[in-house]
């Protein structure tokens, strides 16, 4: 049998979706793409990462043999220009005429351009293309006020780019009253509105714009209110507009305001003929989103192999993080009062709205939207697509459960129904996943992506995904266990209570006795911290197994040279430690900066550099900051009683002898502390793993605080205290997570995922519940008492220096491509 | 079989330039390669020392180890931990990249490199 003729129309993301779900199912059909764009079909989703380095190869959909390989002829730069139903052929600008059995347009949609006067006018661009984005980078570089028509999802991510190409001024302009007004209400809109503003971008509402100003290029927008906003450029982004002419040339029937019309095949008026992504118009709605489209590619392809798939429409909830700030809509996002009940939530400190619709009777969750914190999205989402009945304080869905321990977040996705859609993007159900767990032994993420796809479009059901593994795993009676790597079958803690006990002292000896094959760069650095946590031997006796920083003592950085980081305890130096930093500086060519953590970092030093400049530094009487290693690294200070009126005690003073305490020792991640000396607060300590906080019987112990991208307070621990039970309690507590932590988890992380939670915590540490703090005191006090400035132990040895030449033939040489560009008076690294 | 016929060994460097199980860097006219001396399994690799992912000079400086059933013998770049073969030089965490590798002789406490 001949093969059918399937012609698509179109290389955007839908039409190779099509392509790819097409060559998934069969094998059975001679397919030719024609697009209009230059190059192969990239993730428009992620366009403007394009601005922030991405390439345009980094962006595509597929590698370059991907059409050549599934026998798919494609034409690029190449646009249809006529279809023929009757004779059924296309004919395209370069002059190819093809015959069809099936025809598939995808030709998405255009930037919709009001007609304004001025719009012609050069500065005024649009946003769809990567060559639209190539022009817009060339002309913002002369850019001082940039503005956004438009004040919708795209428009704002134009915003956002308009800031990062380094436009100094950045102005929103919205016609309607409220931001983004398909997805949220006008309270998330003003909350959302205050957060950009924040930002620095201007949001300018009910503005309609009569004409654009200038002769030639842009100078200015000028509003029906008659006021003026001077501008040097103009991204439009005032909506979308289906690409129907090829199909109105055709005489398919269109919408009245555009979009090719399809059934619930995306057939077209012509059975032959199909429409596809934001180019097709279902059920008078045109999706503007990629995952309805990827669903209709999925209708189409399943068509033309006789499946009987059909489109019913599509959820249009959305979440994204817009400049930084979570916002997600789902469901029914503007049902009010009388249908429903709303709850809402604002938290204006914190820049945080949710607000949930449920039914009158309090049953069901029907939509919301939440700006500035939307982790809870996906179940939410799916509380509302699976008609999940609510709990009897539904507010719980805002608030989270609130006293007792932490709610497990894996059970709530385990409640959900077999055909519960997890990934949107590639149409995965839990049950698919579910399946693939207990029929194909997938236990990891990535197994999941190979094997059933999901997670492998926008990303934001990986934490689901992950739990459902885990769920499913536990549900099946299987002990889930959080090995480290395929080299190993123990979790850290099972491996660190191995080698304590055996005495184990190098990385080959453990991985003989109780690992197989050679390691990896997992398993390697989470051996090397068990080591040192355990006999805090010198790291570089053992530096191969060291992690990136840790293997040269400093921290890598763009270009490969590194940076240097003395430890400046508590935050105090004196004016000719300072003085010798700048020298070192100086003499180096290093770039210097005052760091978040109270200290010194200097950057761009080559690695060959890095024993000379640290036997000056030791010279001068630093030490090794460890801002390279998962140890301590500051503990940051406020200057308390000796200065400030409001002291209570020496808060400096403490600070100094803790971060000398604790300096060096090896933990599952770095730990950061802070004293201040009174409520105020300066030294951010609830902020920190642990935090000192004076009073006036004596002071105030929190721990497990974090910033970092997931910021949580610390909590209390013990109140109004004296140094000295401070100190033990601090032993106690920074031991205990030495020895039971998993690899790379900060405290607060630690403290969330511990059964029992904090009170479990404290009855170890205060009441010694597990009858070990006599051992704890005694093991950390070991690590204490062997510290060792690793930094000194190198620049004594000529031996370790040797390993910091950058070409062992050729140990004068410095790396060539190591190369600095000048900034504001100092070096910076070169973009890569 | 390759064909070694136009392979020209050059000296890279003595075999205690490079520390057990790990790598370094050596310059070969005006080509930065990088050698491994995976003393475990008593191999010695080499590749280039350029990362493809974000033309970083730092592979030598990388963790070397296995992956998988067979243990291919692999090599991470410190900046993003992509893995990639020390055999092959093929990309193993999912990336399109190759990079290339060289035969490495030692004799005498002396390592070679085999350059086309
Ligand atoms: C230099 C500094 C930024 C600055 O210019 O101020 C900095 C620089 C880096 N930070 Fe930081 N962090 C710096 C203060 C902070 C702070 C503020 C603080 O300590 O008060 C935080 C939030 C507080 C916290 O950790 O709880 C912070 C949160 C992070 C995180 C996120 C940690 C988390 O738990 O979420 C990372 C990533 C990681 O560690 O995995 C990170 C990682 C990094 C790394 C090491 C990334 C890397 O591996 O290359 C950066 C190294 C730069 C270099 O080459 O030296 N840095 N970083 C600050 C050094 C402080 C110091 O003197 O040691
Ligand atoms: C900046 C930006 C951010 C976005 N962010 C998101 C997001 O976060 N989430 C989300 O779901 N969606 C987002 N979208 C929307 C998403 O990109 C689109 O829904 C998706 O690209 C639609 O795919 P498509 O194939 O239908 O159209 P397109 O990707 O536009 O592809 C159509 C292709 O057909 C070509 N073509 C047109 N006519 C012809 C012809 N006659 N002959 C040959 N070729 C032709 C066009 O040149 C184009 O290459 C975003 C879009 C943009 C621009
Ligand atoms: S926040 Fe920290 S890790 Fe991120 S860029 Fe700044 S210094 Fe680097
Ligand atoms: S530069 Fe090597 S992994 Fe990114």
């Amino acid at each position: 049998m001949s093969k059918l003729t399937v012609i698509v129309v179109g290389n955007g993301m839908v039409g190779y979706k099509f392509c790819e779900k097409l060559v998934s199912k069969s094998a059975n059909f001679n397919i030719i793409v024609f697009g209009e764009e230059p190059r192969r079909a990239y993730d428009r989703v992620h366009l403007s990462e394009y601005f922030s380095g991405k390439s345009a190869e980094d962006l595509s959909m597929s590698t370059e043999s991907w059409y050549a390989d599934n026998g798919i002829t494609l034409y690029l730069n190449d646009a249809v220009q006529e279809i023929n139903p009757g004779e059924q052929t296309v004919h395209s600008l370069h002059g190819k005429t093809y015959h069809y059995d099936y025809l598939v347009l995808a030709t998405g949609s255009s930037a919709f351009v009001p007609d304004i006067p001025g719009i012609e006018n050069e500065g005024v661009f649009v946003y769809r293309t990567i060559e639209d984005l190539e022009l817009i980078k060339a002309y913002a570089a002369n850019c001082k006020v940039g503005a956004v028509m438009g004040g919708g999802l795209l428009g704002l991510e134009a915003a956002k780019a308009v800031i990062d190409l380094g436009i100094p001024e950045a102005h929103v302009i919205e016609f309607a009253p409220r931001l983004m007004p398909r997805q949220i209400d006008s309270m998330g809109s003003a909350m959302l509105q205050s957060k950009l503003k924040e930002l620095g971008l201007n949001i300018h509402l009910n503005k309609s714009t009569q004409c654009i100003t200038g002769d030639h290029k842009i100078t200015g927008l000028k509003f029906n209110d008659e006021s003026v906003l001077p501008v040097d450029m103009l991204v439009i982004s005032a909506g979308i507009r289906p690409r129907d002419e090829l199909a109105k040339l055709a005489g398919l029937h269109v919408g009245t305001r555009g979009g090719i019309m399809v059934n619930e095949k995306m057939q077209t008026s012509d059975e032959r003929i199909f429409a596809i992504g934001e180019c097709a118009l279902y059920d008078g709605m045109i999706y503007g989103l990629v995952a309805p489209g990827y669903e209709m590619a999925d209708v189409v392809a399943s068509y033309l192999v006789e499946g009987d798939k059909s489109f019913k429409g599509f959820d249009m909830s959305t979440k994204l993080k817009l400049i930084g700030v979570d916002v997600a809509s789902f469901g029914d996002a503007f049902i009010t009062d009388p249908d429903c009940r709303t709850i809402i939530f604002e938290d204006t400190h914190k820049g945080v709205y949710k607000r949930i619709n449920i039914s009158t009777d309090g049953k069901y969750l029907l939509g919301g939207i939440l700006i500035g914190d939307a982790d809870a999205y996906n179940m939410l989402l799916q509380t509302v697509n699976n008609k999940l009945v609510l709990p009897p304080n539904p507010e719980d869905l805002l608030l989270g459960a609130r006293g007792g321990a932490e709610a497990d977040s894996g059970a709530g996705v385990m409640g959900l129904p077999e055909d519960a859609l997890i990934c949107s993007c590639e149409a995965v159900t839990k049950g698919a996943i579910c399946d693939a767990v207990n029929n194909q032994d997938i236990t990891t993420i990535d197994g999941m992506k190979k094997c059933t796809k999901a997670g492998t479009g926008c990303g934001g059901c990986v934490p689901m995904v992950k739990d459902l593994i885990t769920g499913t795993m536990k549900a099946n009676g299987l002990y889930v266990k959080n090995v480290i790597c395929e080299h190993f079958e123990y979790s850290r803690q099972e491996l660190l209570d191995l080698i304590r006990i055996n005495k184990i002292k190098n990385y080959d000896e453990v991985l003989d006795h109780y690992g197989r094959g050679d390691g990896c760069e997992v398993c390697k650095p989470v051996v090397a911290s068990i080591l040192s946590g355990l006999w805090n031997d010198l790291i570089v006796k053992q530096d191969v197994i060291q992690d990136s920083n840790d293997r040269f003592l400093a921290n890598i950085q763009k270009g490969g040279t590194y940076s240097v980081v003395p430890r400046i305890p508590g935050g105090e130096i004196t004016p000719d430690k300072l003085i010798v930093i700048g020298q070192v500086a100086k003499k180096y060519n290093l770039y210097t900066k005052i760091t978040g953590g109270q200290r010194i970092d200097l950057f761009g030093a080559h690695m060959g550099d890095l024993p000379q400049i640290w036997e000056e530094l030791i010279d001068a009487g630093f030490e090794s900051g460890h801002a390279y290693g998962k140890s301590l690294r500051t503990v940051k200070s406020c200057v308390g009683s000796t200065w400030c009126r409001f002291g209570l005690h020496d808060s400096v003073s403490f600070a100094i002898e803790i971060e000398e305490r604790y300096k060096g020792i090896r933990s599952p991640h770095k730990l950061k502390g802070g004293v201040s000396g009174c409520i105020r607060e300066c030294a951010e300590a609830q902020a920190k793993d642990f935090g000192i906080i004076a009073t006036e019987k004596g002071w105030n112990l929190y721990i497990c605080g974090n910033g970092g991208s997931k910021p949580q307070h610390a909590q209390l621990l013990a109140a109004d205290i004296d140094s000295e039970t401070c100190i033990k309690y601090l032993d106690r507590f920074l031991m205990f997570y030495i020895k039971t932590a998993d690899p790379l988890t900060r405290t607060a992380t630690w403290l969330n995922k511990m059964e029992g939670g904090m009170s479990y915590l404290k009855n170890v540490i205060m009441n010694d519940s597990l009858g070990i703090n006599e051992q704890l005191e005694e093991e950390i006090q070991g690590l204490i008492d062997t510290y060792h400035c690793e930094w000194k132990e190198v620049v004594e040895s000529p031996e370790l220096r040797k390993r910091f030449n950058h070409f062992v033939n050729a140990p004068a040489e410095k790396d060539p491509q190591a190369v600095f560009v000048p900034m504001r008076d100092q070096v910076k690294a070169k973009e890569w | 079989m390759e064909t070694l016929t136009n392979i020209q060994w050059v000296m890279a460097c003595f075999t205690d330039d490079i520390p057990d199980n790990g790598g370094g860097c050596v310059k070969i006219g005006s080509e930065q390669i990088a050698i491994f001396n995976f003393s475990r399994r008593g191999e010695w690799y080499a590749t280039q020392n350029l990362c493809p992912h974000k033309q970083q000079m730092v592979l030598s400086r990388g963790m070397i180890g296995s992956a998988g059933e067979d243990c291919e013998p692999k090599v991470a770049c410190p900046f993003h931990k992509k893995t990639f073969s020390l055999l092959s030089g093929e990309c193993l965490s999912g990336d399109e990249y190759q990079i290339k590798t060289y035969p490495v002789k030692v004799l005498e406490g002396k390592v070679y490199v085999g350059i086309e």
